[in-house]
């Protein structure tokens, strides 16, 4: 960043060095275009950085929406040690956050791989595979997963085929959330995306260099594309890991908003939701929303510190 | 701020080049199409069942596990676009309204920043883009208690307003983000000379770079249009009333009616509202996936 010299207003700029007259605004005039253009980001960091104090402050507070709030101290994060619904909503969360997305992600890469060296067709398999992802959100597709995981649905239909009894998928809480699971790695896609570009910059001489070493298939995958997707890879890891700390409407639409059968499906936000905009109280969802924050915060932060062992950087 | 660097560095540049040589041997390749093609059917056999049943009798749909009607019935359509309060044009319309709005409201405002984050000289640039880069990773559910209460003080609900005003203020970090990608790689020297020519910042960024930034400004207006068309948290939130909800809502009102007989329509208005998503990725596929191998998008 330049340093700002000070200068009396109205004083003509000094020249540049070397002596040659350039044509540029003042720096004033420049500076204060520059916070024109930024205007309206201005006003959305207002509109972020309040509610986020706010919020902050209304975590302490008991707040349904019609009264003043009234601080309680940390009686709500005491609250919420002893909620089992909210116990329960975190093991939802967790359980689907650490098994969907390391899958989706082993997915993602192995499908990147076999797709990233001399195949015809790769843009449209490419489509192919992306196209889900862009669905996977949309309640539409969740309404027809709760279809295809009928009770008799198209997934026990071809269990059948095989003289397989499927279970109720849906309605039995042991099997609910693998479902929503399921619907997740359906949309491996954008990660994937994301992989094959990385995967295309990899220079192919080193792998002409390794072949020649004799350096199998495997070891080649090992010691080159490894370390030199790592970065990829850690930043799909983070973007999933926040995307699905923060799942809401695959809960929702799957149980018809209660989080059902049994809370098996009550996702961390989901039950954020019931407790602030149906028995409105706004200071428990606060801090609700607070400890969620503090939970993707420690799990990216271990993940910075852990990309230091595991992440190659080539440059 | 690493992270983000990193597959952005890896920019554009390079994004299509030609493909390798083929590698392996016909039996190798042969089987690898195999298993691509098996994984990509298994893949798309959800949608096309939900296409096909949309146009079967609501009795068949659960006793074919086949993909070709045996009996063809369009009556479906008919039947959920008037199955609800409101004939279902009218949700799509609603939903149209909200997305026109917020596709406008992220360019213009996106751009503005974008070109100050990627062109300009000001005091605390590198802080506020530091700032701008930490909102992608702030989870939006901190914010809503209070945006919910500062949106029903104004009187802004059951209005589209909470939805398509924070557009205007360039709260989507990823858009400016990815602009800023963008304008960085176009020359510099154009500014110089639009500037000898006369040009004053806005007309710079207006005549000069704006025009180039096409590509961008359609990555930014298709990912707005998929993202907003399949919202479903802002509008349960503040939209209560039946003749406002966007098809999101409306759909989940059809779950809410559930019956047997219901599936066929169901699924024929499931087909309707996921048509426009499928219709803009194949129009914009380019954009999208060079979109998302520049920021790591969703």
């Amino acid at each position: 960043m330049t340093v700002l010299t000070k200068q009396p207003p109205g004083a003509p700029a000094p020249a540049a060095a070397g002596g040659t007259p350039r044509i540029r605004p003042s720096r004033r005039r420049k500076q204060r275009s520059g916070y024109l253009f930024l205007l309206p980001w201005f006003l959305g960091m207002l509109f972020t950085v309040i509610p986020f104090f706010a919020s902050l402050y209304l975590a302490f507070t008991d707040y349904n929406l019609f009264t003043e709030p009234n601080f309680v101290g940390l009686a709500n994060f005491q609250a919420m040690f002893e909620d089992p619904r909210l116990i329960q909503s975190l093991k939802v969360t967790f359980i689907y956050t650490f098994v969907s997305v390391p899958i989706s992600l082993a997915v993602a890469l192995l499908v990147a791989l076999v797709l990233n060296r001399g195949l015809q067709g790769l843009s449209i398999y490419r489509s192919v595979y992306y196209l889900p992802s862009l669905l996977g959100g949309s309640v539409a597709i969740v309404m027809l997963w709760r279809y295809i995981f009928g009770n008799d649905g198209i997934v026990n239909g071809f269990l059948g085929i095989f003289g397989i009894q499927g279970p109720a998928w849906v309605t039995d809480p042991q099997f609910s959330l693998s479902t929503l699971i399921v619907l997740n790695v359906w949309t491996f896609g954008s990660p994937m995306v994301i992989f094959l570009a990385g995967l295309r910059q990899v220079p192919g001489m080193y792998y002409e260099a390794a072949s020649i070493d004799g350096a199998s298939r495997w070891r080649q995958f090992r010691s080159i594309t490894l370390p030199l997707i790592s970065p990829i890879i850690f930043f799909n890891l983070i973007m999933q890991l926040i995307g699905s700390f923060q799942t809401f409407t695959q809960g929702y639409v799957m149980s018809g908003g209660t989080g059902g059968p049994a809370d098996s499906t009550l996702f961390y936000n989901l039950y954020l939701y019931q407790k602030g905009f149906t028995e409105f109280e706004m200071g428990y969802a606060s801090a609700m929303a607070w400890l969620l924050l503090m939970i993707i915060a420690i799990f990216t932060a271990i993940n910075f510190i852990a990309s230091k062992f595991w992440v190659f950087y080539d440059n | 701020m690493a992270l983000l660097d990193l597959p952005l560095k890896r920019k554009l540049a390079k994004q299509d080049q030609p493909e390798d040589a083929l590698t392996g041997t016909p039996v190798s390749r042969f089987s690898r199409h195999l298993i691509l093609c098996l994984v990509g059917l298994v893949m798309l056999y959800p949608l096309m069942w939900l296409i096909s049943s949309s146009m079967k009798p609501s009795n068949d749909i659960f006793r074919q596990l086949g993909l070709w009607p045996e009996n063809w019935d369009f009556s479906n359509y008919a039947q959920g676009w008037t199955a609800l309060d409101q004939p279902f044009h009218v949700y799509l319309i609603n939903s149209m309204i909200v997305v026109i709005f917020s596709i406008v409201g992220n360019i213009f405002s996106c751009a503005l920043a974008a070109y100050a984050f990627a062109r300009m000289e000001f005091t605390g640039r590198k802080l506020f883009f530091a700032l701008m880069l930490g909102t992608l990773m702030l989870p939006g559910h901190v914010l809503l208690v209070p945006q919910y209460i500062i949106f029903s003080q104004l009187g802004w609900l059951d209005t589209y307003l909470p939805l398509i005003v924070p557009n205007f203020m360039a709260t989507n970090a990823f858009f400016i983000f990815l602009m800023v990608q963008f304008m960085k790689s176009l020359p510099k020297e154009l500014d110089d000379a639009a500037q000898i020519d006369g040009c004053g910042p806005f007309r710079t960024f207006i005549r000069v770079i704006l025009p180039l930034c096409v590509p961008a400004m359609a990555t930014t207006a298709i990912f707005t249009f998929i993202s907003t068309w399949n919202e479903f948290f802002g509008p349960l939130l503040y939209i209560q009333n039946q003749d406002l909800y966007t098809v999101p809502l409306a759909l989940r009102a059809f779950m809410d009616s559930e019956g047997q007989s219901m599936w066929g329509p169901m699924f024929a208005m499931s087909v309707v509202s996921i048509a426009p998503i499928i219709g803009f990725f194949i129009a914009g596929q380019k954009y999208l996936i060079n979109g998302i191998a520049t920021t790591g998008l969703k």
